[in-house]
């Protein structure tokens, strides 16, 4: 029984993501040397590995992963306080919340693609419009998570701290928000692979640098391995944000019963 | 005196329940109340109308003399499920209600600690609730309910979960807090024992909606050992009396429920 429930053997389990990749480059790398596969609509591992080489060399990587990650981080924090903020106001009131959570789910079934030009238009290719366009995406996901989260609190504690003499500010401080906090970290982890796909979106709609921007321009000169150059610097990216989101929970939840 | 007051007090839910119908019922000051009666008949309604979490239909409710309005001061209250903040350790589970009354530092230091220890847990107060056994959590509720000290104690089965062994040990426990403390304390319970080896005065209540069906003294001499008065003779003659009344009301709760389903 024990051996059935011990959790998989974290060093294997890596060994074998590895393996596992390896072997997909070199399939990938070698149906290109072969001739199976053409080049210039698939690229090949050895020249998207020239591509960002050559990109490092002249310095872009650094600046347009910066750029990046700047929009990412600003839409992340305003999406993500316009997101609790509105759902705090509306679940704390249920007037509120019965007019105008309907909006909201009307609003976030809107696709988002489509106001990136509009974004544009609005704030020009500056920083602002790569901004809004993922702040209109992360809202949303913020926003219902903590609704929720807030809607789903044990009533039984609420009552209990109001006996106590709790304000309705102090419920929201202490039972409330810590109540939500699972669910908003979560959601938050979503988020930014939302913050950084509306970043990307509108930097390949309209800007001057960004990967979004390297990419979009990889694509204009039909340089494919510019563009999957470009889609790994994005996966590397989110790889390491997650990580610290995973660290950063942690030291947050520390009240939870960990599970295997 | 007098100190909570029920005339002619109703409940009826929103979705059309009445839980309470017509109870009237005074509490005297520093005793100990137990109400029984079948499941779901409506003490805990009680209890929640006495705390101002909920407002009565109709009929008045005072405690103090004054109505009740918003959240009665001065009353705690142990809920039979968990109420602990799961996100907050035992020291700061304790010190919230101080916390949250705005007591100085110093003191608010000194009260919890002395509170900690008096139930017993000296040495977990880094832990989290879910490090605890359910009758660790219980002694938490109780140190956080009591360390504002409030002069009127509601307690909802609090100990309804917990084995009988370690039930056993809360309720001697609980007695020896309360003994000349100068708290009122309700106490809601469906275990006829219990409420007759805790209370000054048993209430018994009829199927819902609840009334008062009649009152008893339970005249057993204090301090009492939770283990030993159950022996007493006068404790089986009182639980024989009360037996009889509320057994037709759990037949006619059971009945009703047997109808319904």
């Amino acid at each position: 029984m024990r051996e059935r429930t011990r959790p998989a053997n974290r060093g294997l389990v890596l060994a074998i993501q590895a393996a596992l990749i390896a072997a997909a480059l070199l399939a990938w790398e070698f149906s290109v040397k072969i001739g199976w596969v053409d080049p210039f609509f698939f690229s090949a591992p050895s020249q998207i590995a020239a591509t960002i080489a050559s990109w490092w060399q002249h310095g872009y990587i650094l600046r347009d992963v910066g750029v990046t990650m700047q929009e990412t981080i600003f839409g992340l924090l305003v999406g993500g306080a316009i997101g609790i903020v509105l759902a705090v106001l509306l679940a704390s009131s249920r007037w509120l919340g019965a007019i105008f959570v309907p909006f909201l789910v009307l609003f976030n079934s809107i696709p988002r693609v489509t106001l990136v030009p509009l974004f544009i238009l609005w704030f020009g290719f500056t920083l602002w419009s790569k901004v809004v366009s993922a702040v209109v995406l992360v809202l949303f996901v913020v926003f219902f998570a903590t609704y929720d989260g807030i809607k789903d609190v044990d009533p039984t504690l609420v009552a209990n701290v109001r006996v106590m003499g709790a304000s309705r500010f102090a419920v929201m401080r202490h039972v409330l928000i810590p109540s939500a906090l699972t669910w908003i970290f979560s959601s938050l982890r979503s988020a930014v692979g939302f913050s950084l796909i509306g970043a990307v979106v509108a930097e390949y709609f309209g800007a001057q640098a960004g990967v979004g921007y390297r990419i979009q321009f990889s694509e204009s000169q039909l340089n494919t391995s510019g563009v999957f150059g470009g889609l790994f610097i994005l996966m590397v990216l989110v790889f390491i944000i997650n990580l610290c989101f995973q660290g950063l929970q942690r030291r947050l939840l520390v009240w939870k019963p960990v599970d295997s | 005196m007098t100190i909570i007051s029920l005339a002619n007090v109703t409940k009826t839910f929103d979705s059309g329940y009445t839980a309470l119908r017509d109870v009237n019922l005074d509490v005297e000051a520093e005793r100990f109340v137990a109400l029984v009666g079948p499941s779901g008949c409506g003490k805990s309604t009680t209890l929640s109308l006495i705390s101002g979490l909920d407002r009565p239909s109709s009929g008045t409710l005072t405690v103090r003399d004054r109505p009740v309005e918003g959240i009665t001061p001065g009353v705690g209250f142990l809920f039979q499920r968990d109420a602990l903040l799961p996100w907050k350790t035992v020291r700061d589970n304790v010190r919230l209600p101080l916390q949250l009354r705005g007591v100085d530092a110093a003191e608010m230091r000194r009260r919890v600690e002395e509170w900690i220890a008096r139930v017993g847990l000296r040495g977990f107060e880094q832990s989290f609730p879910y490090q605890l056994s359910g009758g660790m959590r219980k002694r938490v509720a109780l140190a956080q309910t009591l360390v504002y000290d409030p002069e009127i104690l509601l307690m909802d089965e609090p100990f309804a979960a917990l084995d009988v062994q370690t039930r056993n040990l809360m309720e001697g426990e609980l007695l020896n807090l309360w003994q000349g403390s100068g708290k009122t304390v309700i106490f809601v319970t469906h275990d006829l024992e219990e409420a007759i080896a805790l209370a000054d005065e048993v209430v018994v209540m009829t199927a819902g909606p609840a009334r008062v069906k009649a009152r008893y003294e339970v005249t057993l001499p204090r301090p009492r050992d939770i283990e030993q008065v159950r022996f007493d003779p006068r404790f089986t003659e009182l639980y024989a009396r009360m037996w009889n009344d509320l057994r037709d009301e759990v037949l006619e709760s059971y009945a009703r429920a047997n109808a319904a389903g």
